[in-house]
């Protein structure tokens, strides 16, 4: 059975994980890029990196990517949830037009479009894998007064083991 | 371009975009195969609460491993967004993730990647290549 239909809870957790990584990753940038230059022979300087006000507005951000991320990743495939994190660059670039009034060339347009149209791809099919556990049931009856658990491979080969 | 120092080579460039393309490909499969595991975290925490929910989460050795792995994705995006403008880091990382998340997806997921998949990686792949340039 395919989960078609999400819940507007659900959509509105697929929209915290695009818009928030995107913008995590902008602060990441901003704080980085004003830092001297690391390296790899001083690698404690990441760390303190982390401690920097713009790296530390994007962690936070990212956290709440990564929260809304799992909670995605619990109902939905990672082939399905992964697109929508990209739509989150064609949020920026809408705010990037219409709220700070940059300049977008046709080719970012055609990228806007190009996104919009592979999410809305993933959109419309399954948001979920049924795993052939349903095949393994269907060729091998159970037996009768189970428990659910018995039905996957390894307590199966678990029980093997165990006689 | 106004690279923060001198610009690392073309194979240099390439392997720290690399390092954190499989790293992060690594922790996203491992944290998936975590919570596909764990189950849907909305039923959990509609049955445990939310410390129901974080202790389902924190209790997976998948997810630690995924975790691990993320972290170091992200110490070699800080490290290479050191070095490499983000309009280069950020698109390439994005899109090559999207498409070896796929393979990775498939063969180990096991997830259904049909037509209709396949075709919106590359779509997004290539649309975020478009827009970072």
């Amino acid at each position: 059975m395919a989960h078609h239909n999400l819940s507007p809870r659900q959509y509105t957790i697929l929209g915290l994980v695009a818009l928030s990584a995107p913008l995590g990753d902008t602060c990441l940038s901003r704080g980085m890029t004003t830092l001297p230059a690391i390296s790899l022979t001083h690698p404690i300087t990441l760390i303190a990196a982390v401690f920097t006000p713009w790296i530390a507005l994007g962690i936070a951000l990212l956290i709440g990517f990564f929260a809304s991320y799992l909670t995605a990743l619990s109902w939905a495939d990672l082939t399905f949830v992964l697109p929508a994190t990209a739509f989150g660059n064609v949020i920026v670039a809408l705010f990037a037009r219409f709220w700070l009034h940059e300049a977008i060339s046709g080719q970012r347009w055609l990228g806007v479009v190009l996104i919009t149209v592979g999410v809305g791809f993933v959109a419309h099919g399954p948001s979920l894998t049924v795993q052939p556990l349903a095949i393994d049931s269907a060729t091998v009856p159970p037996a009768p007064e189970a428990p659910p658990h018995a039905l996957t491979a390894e307590s199966g080969l678990e029980k093997e083991q165990v006689r | 371009m106004n690279l923060p120092v001198s610009a690392p080579g073309f194979w240099a460039a390439t392997a720290m975009i690399a390092c954190v393309v499989l790293c992060s490909t690594v922790g996203e499969v491992l944290t998936a195969a975590a919570m596909k595991s764990i189950g849907d975290l909305d039923d959990i925490r509609a049955h445990s609460g939310l410390k129901g929910a974080i202790r389902a989460v924190i209790t997976s050795p998948l997810f630690f491993a995924g975790v691990g792995f993320l972290a170091l994705a992200f110490f070699s995006l800080l490290f290479a967004l050191n070095h490499l403008n983000l309009s280069l880091v950020a698109p390439a990382a994005a899109s090559l993730t999207l498409v070896t998340n796929a393979i990775a997806g498939k063969i180990f997921l096991k997830e259904n990647v049909d037509r209709r998949r396949w075709t919106a990686s590359v779509l997004v792949c290539i649309g975020v290549y478009f827009l970072a340039h």
